[in-house]
C-alpha cells in the first residue's frame, strides 16, 4: 500500500509526516499544475465545486508517480464534501485507474468504521502513534505560525521574493527534522530571520485586510490564485483566523489549545446569521463581523463557486458591510478563473479602499 | 376585527408542505394568503435581489416574498433544518430566513420557526406549538389544529403516492392523457420546487403529458422502496430531497415499465451536482436506460427544451421499436 493525499496547503507536509510516522510509504502528488486542474475538470461532474476538480487531478498525478491508495475526508453534511470520496472513487474506476480511495467519516457518527480504518493504516505501536501525531502537529503549527508573520511581513520585506525564501528553506528543515525540540528551534529563527528581512520603513499606504470564506480555497494557494502574495506586494497586510491548526484543533482536538481559531465566530455572525448552515458558512460571517470590529480596513471572502454555505454568507455579508462600514469584496474561483481578471478586481479594491481612507483622514482635518 | 392574515411564498417547500401550513393557520384564525404562480415578473424581482450566485429556486422564492411584503401581516419563512431524523435538506434552507432579511427592507413580522428533526426525528409538533404560542394563541387550539394539519397533510402525501403530482392537488392542473393513447412511462426525478413549479420547469409535465408520455416522480413512489434503494448505497444520503432523487432514479433504473429518466436539476444545485453525476453513472454503465440530464436556471429558453424532450421520446420510441 502506497498512500497519498490530495494537496490543501500544508495539509501533505502534516499527513506525510503522521503517515510515515505509522509505518506507511507516501507519495505526495506532484504540485498543483495547470495541467492538474484540466485532469481534474476533464473527468469530473461539471457543477462540482473547484476542490473536488482540483483533488481528482492530484490523485491521478499521484498514481501515476505510483501510489495505489488515497485518504480523503468523509463528512455528514449538509456540505457536499460528505460525498467527494464516493464520487471521486466512481470516477477513478470509471477511468481505469485502480486506486482505492480510504475515506475516513467522522468517528463520533462512524466510530466501528473509524476505527477499523485507523487499525488498518497504523502499522506501528500506538507510543510510536501518538509520538507521530505530537510530530505532525507540531510542524504543522510550526509552519502556520510562519506563514502568519509572512502575511504581515511580506508587504515590508526589503528584497521582493525575500520571505518566499525563508518560508520555503523552513519548509524544508521541517520536513527533514523528526525532532519536536528542533522544529520549535527552527521555528525561533526563521521568525528572527523574518523580521530582519522586513526592513523597509512603514509607508503610509499600507493597509490591513482579512480573508475569510471557505477552508479550501482560503488554504490553497493554487487555488485561490495565489490572492495572499498578489495583495502583500499591493503593500496590503493580512490576517485570517483560518488555518489548517486552528481547523484541526477545533475539530479534531476539540479545541484543547487556546489558539486563534473560529470559535467563538457563532456568537459574533449573531444577529446576522442565527443557524449552522455546514461547511464554514457561519465561520465566515461570524469572523467577518470579528475582524470588522477589530478595524480592518477591508475584508475578502474566498470560494468555491456554487459552494451552498459561503453563499448564504455572501448574501448576508452586504448587511454586515453596511453596518460596520467596511468594504468586503467576495471572490468566487472555478476551473475558468484567471489570474489576470482576479489582480484586475484586487487592485480596484485595494484601490477604494485607500481612496476611502484619504477621504476619511481629509474629512476628519 | 377582520382576521390577520400570513402570506406563504408560492415556492420551495409550498409544493411539499402546503396543506399542512394552509390548515395549521386557517384553524388558529389567520386567513392565509399565498402569492401568485412563479411568472417573469415575479422572477426578475427576485433575480435583482439575489446575490448573482444563488440557485433559480431561491431567487424564485425571493421574487414570491417579494410580492407578500406591504400585503400581508406576517410572512411564513420557517428555516427548514432537516426534516427528516439524521439528514438535512440544503444550507440555503437553514440560512434562509436571515438571507431574506439582510436583503428586504420593510418586511412585515417574519414567522422564522426553527424546524429541526434532525436528531428526535419529531420536531413538527413543537415547531408549529411554539408558533402558536408566539402569535399568541392558547395551547388546546393550536393542539387542535396541529392535530387536523397532520391528518390534511397525510392524506396529501397519500394522494401523491396514488400518482398525483402537486401540480393537479395544488394548482389545478387536470392530466390530459386520453385513454389508451399513452405511449410510455419515463421518470421525472429532480427537487419537487423545479419540477412542479411549472414557470420554472417550462411546464415540463405537459409537456411530457402532451406528447402522451406518462411520468414518475419522487413522491408517487412508495418511501418504502425510497428508503430500501439508498440502504443499498455505500453511503447514505444526508440530502432529504437527494435522497428521494436518488431512490426513486434508481428505482427507475430497474422497473422495466419505465423506459426512461429525465433528471431536473437547477444550476449550481450544490446536491444534484453530486447526485445526477452517481445516478447518470448508474445509467450509463450498462447502457440500458436511456438518461436526460437537464439543468435550468434563468436563462432557459422554452423551444430549447421542447427540442430537447421530443428528441428524447422520439429515440425511446424507436428504441422500442428496435
Amino acid at each position: 500500500m502506497i498512500l497519498t493525499v490530495p494537496h490543501m496547503g500544508p495539509i501533505t507536509m502534516t499527513a506525510q509526516t503522521l503517515l510515515e510516522g505509522i509505518g506507511q510509504r507516501v507519495i505526495l502528488p506532484p504540485p498543483c499544475t495547470k495541467k492538474t486542474l484540466s485532469l481534474g475538470s476533464q473527468y469530473s461532474p461539471e457543477f462540482a465545486c473547484l476542490p473536488l476538480k482540483i483533488n481528482i487531478g492530484n490523485l491521478i498525478e499521484a498514481y501515476e508517480l505510483g501510489a495505489d491508495t488515497a485518504l480523503m475526508v468523509g463528512g455528514i453534511g449538509p456540505c457536499r464534501i460528505g460525498y467527494y470520496g464516493y464520487v471521486q472513487q466512481d470516477i477513478l474506476n470509471e477511468i481505469g485507474i485502480d486506486m482505492e480511495i480510504i475515506i475516513l467519516e467522522p468517528p463520533f457518527s462512524h466510530p466501528k468504521d473509524f476505527w477499523l480504518k485507523i487499525q488498518r493504516l497504523r502499522k506501528v505501536s500506538w507510543k510510536k502513534t501518538l509520538k507521530a501525531i505530537y510530530l505532525a502537529w507540531l510542524k504543522t503549527r510550526m509552519l502556520d505560525l510562519l506563514e502568519a508573520r509572512a502575511l504581515i511581513l511580506r508587504p515590508l520585506e526589503l528584497n521582493r521574493g525575500a520571505m518566499d525564501y525563508l518560508l520555503d528553506s523552513a519548509k524544508n528543515e521541517l520536513k527533514l527534522t523528526g525532532r519536536p525540540d528542533l522544529i520549535k528551534q527552527i521555528k525561533k529563527i526563521y521568525l528572527k530571520r523574518m523580521s530582519e528581512a522586513a526592513s523597509k520603513p512603514t509607508p503610509p499606504s499600507l493597509i490591513k485586510i482579512a480573508i475569510v470564506g471557505e477552508i479550501y480555497t482560503v488554504l490553497e494557494p493554487f487555488a485561490n490564485q495565489n490572492i495572499e502574495h498578489h495583495l502583500n506586494y499591493l503593500g496590503v497586510q493580512i490576517v485570517r483566523c483560518l488555518y489548517l491548526s486552528s481547523w484541526v484543533n477545533e475539530h479534531l482536538l476539540g479545541g484543547l489549545l487556546k489558539i486563534e481559531g473560529t470559535k467563538n465566530t457563532a456568537d459574533f455572525a449573531k444577529p446576522f446569521l442565527n443557524s449552522f448552515v455546514g461547511g464554514h458558512g457561519r465561520e465566515t460571517v461570524g469572523s467577518t463581523v470579528q475582524f470588522a470590529s477589530a478595524g480592518v480596513d477591508g475584508i475578502i471572502q474566498v470560494a468555491p463557486l456554487t459552494c451552498m454555505p459561503e453563499i448564504v454568507a455572501h448574501s448576508i455579508l452586504p448587511k454586515v458591510s453596511n453596518e460596520y462600514q467596511v468594504p468586503i469584496l467576495t471572490l468566487y474561483v472555478d476551473e475558468q478563473t484567471g489570474e489576470a481578471g482576479l489582480i484586475t478586481r484586487l487592485e480596484a479594491f485595494v484601490d477604494m479602499i485607500r481612496q476611502k481612507k484619504r477621504r476619511m483622514i481629509v474629512n476628519n482635518g | 376585527m377582520s382576521p390577520k392574515t400570513i402570506g406563504i411564498p408560492r415556492a420551495l417547500f409550498y409544493y411539499y408542505l402546503f396543506p399542512l401550513w394552509n390548515c395549521f393557520f386557517t384553524e388558529l384564525g389567520f386567513k392565509v394568503k399565498l402569492s401568485r404562480k412563479t411568472d417573469k415578473t415575479l422572477v426578475d424581482l427576485g433575480v435583482q435581489k439575489a446575490v448573482d450566485e444563488l440557485c433559480y429556486p431561491v431567487k424564485i422564492y425571493y421574487g414570491h416574498l417579494a410580492s407578500l411584503v406591504g400585503e400581508v401581516d406576517y410572512i411564513f419563512l420557517p428555516r427548514l433544518i432537516s426534516i427528516e431524523k439524521g439528514n438535512y435538506i440544503c444550507p440555503k434552507f437553514m440560512g434562509l430566513p436571515d438571507m431574506i432579511k439582510a436583503n428586504f427592507i420593510n418586511l412585515p413580522e417574519i414567522i422564522d420557526e426553527k424546524f429541526d428533526f434532525k436528531s428526535t426525528g419529531r420536531g413538527l409538533t413543537d415547531s408549529l406549538k411554539s408558533i402558536g404560542q408566539k402569535l399568541g394563541i392558547e395551547a388546546a387550539k393550536t393542539k387542535r389544529a396541529l392535530k387536523k394539519a397532520q391528518v390534511i397533510q397525510n392524506k396529501y402525501e397519500e394522494e401523491l403516492q396514488k400518482g398525483f403530482t402537486p401540480v393537479e392537488l395544488l394548482e389545478g392542473y387536470k392530466k390530459n392523457i386520453p385513454a389508451g393513447k399513452e405511449i410510455m412511462t419515463i421518470g421525472l426525478v429532480g427537487h419537487g420546487y423545479n419540477i412542479y413549479d411549472s414557470y420554472a420547469s417550462q411546464n415540463i409535465i405537459k409537456k411530457l403529458e402532451d406528447m402522451y408520455v406518462r411520468v414518475v416522480t419522487p413522491e408517487m413512489v412508495d418511501k418504502k422502496i425510497l428508503e430500501a434503494v439508498n440502504k443499498s448505497q455505500p453511503k447514505q444520503m444526508y440530502w432529504s430531497l437527494g435522497k428521494k432523487s436518488l431512490g426513486c432514479s434508481l428505482y427507475v433504473k430497474e422497473n422495466k415499465q419505465i423506459t426512461g429518466l429525465i433528471y431536473l436539476s437547477s444550476f449550481g444545485c450544490g446536491p444534484d451536482s453530486m447526485l445526477a453525476e452517481l445516478v447518470e453513472k448508474r445509467f450509463r454503465r450498462n447502457g440500458q436506460k436511456p438518461f436526460l440530464n437537464i439543468v435550468i436556471d434563468e436563462h432557459t429558453g422554452e423551444a430549447g427544451l421542447q427540442t430537447r424532450l421530443e428528441a428524447f421520446i422520439d429515440m425511446i420510441a424507436r428504441r422500442e421499436v428496435i
